[in-house]
């Protein structure tokens, strides 16, 4: 398959992410959530929140941003048409709600080919802006062989 | 917290019937456009049955599933999973678990997702704060 491992070690420049309230409604009734403190700012504000409570998935979409510019990095070699998502993993610290400002900054964790797959991985740590980790994300994405 | 976290335990099922839309909508949601998600002919001149699902997509219904039984967003600490068959709309995806491991500040959780026969999200593993 010819991959080069030159990329592994490549941190991107962070993206900062506003999280905003119809956001958040949105990306939770897309998924079927039911949880008020997603969806019902008086709940939430009952539960001593500030505003709507991000559903911890919610990573994907203040994550989005800056994995793009990784995965379609040249220099690391992805072959679009023949990638698939292989895993995720994520881990998270303190809620995000409306009104935080996430920065999230990617490096490639490593480039490996496995009989006859290249295996992709990319970790992205996301900050809010009293710099807790709210998300540690790991990205693994698989391309196939010709 | 609706379910007991003890090892054995069994996570309520969450079953869901994504309707024809709901690619759309979660890409608009999270910013995945990817054309095999939203475009029918595009999705079929590459060989797939059609638009396929998100695996993010089922990923959040497994996250769901956790949170809704297991005390709520803040209760998630951690979710891992392995994305395999694809996932298609108009077929009801369930998501089953149960909990293997209860510590002193975590309790582990194995689950899957499927549609029929077809494990769209296997090997996952959550833990959840206690």
């Amino acid at each position: 398959m010819g991959l080069s491992a030159e990329a592994v070690g490549t941190t991107y420049p962070p993206h900062r992410y506003a999280v905003g309230r119809e956001k958040i409604r949105e990306y939770a009734l897309a998924v079927g959530e039911t949880e008020p403190l997603h969806l019902d700012l008086d709940a939430a504000r009952a539960a001593g929140y500030t505003d709507l409570v991000a559903p911890p998935m919610f990573a994907v979409v203040y994550c989005a941003p800056a994995i793009g510019p990784a995965i379609f990095d040249p220099a690391v070699g992805i072959d679009f048409a023949r990638m698939v998502h292989g895993a995720q993993e994520f881990v998270w610290g303190p809620l995000v709600v409306a009104g935080d400002e996430i920065e999230t900054t990617v490096t490639v964790t490593s480039i490996e080919e496995k009989r006859d797959l290249g295996v992709f991985v990319f970790e992205s740590v996301s900050r809010n802006q009293d710099g807790h980790a709210v998300c540690v994300g790991t990205w693994t994405n698989i391309v196939r062989g010709t | 917290v609706t379910m007991q976290l003890e090892p054995g335990a069994e996570l309520p099922a969450l079953s869901v019937t994504p309707d024809r839309y709901l690619t759309l909508r979660y890409a608009g949601a999270s910013g995945d456009f990817n054309p095999i998600h939203v475009d029918e002919e595009f999705a079929r001149a590459v060989g797939l049955p059609g638009r396929i699902l998100h695996g993010l997509y089922g990923m959040a219904l497994v996250a769901r599933a956790v949170t809704e039984a297991g005390g709520g967003p803040a209760a998630l600490a951690k979710l891992g999973v392995q994305f395999r068959g694809m996932g298609l709309p108009h077929q009801e995806i369930t998501v089953t678990g149960s909990v293997t491991e209860v510590g002193e500040k975590h309790a582990t959780l194995h689950l899957e997702a499927r549609q029929g026969e077809n494990a769209i999200i296997r090997d996952g593993v959550a833990e959840l704060r206690r």
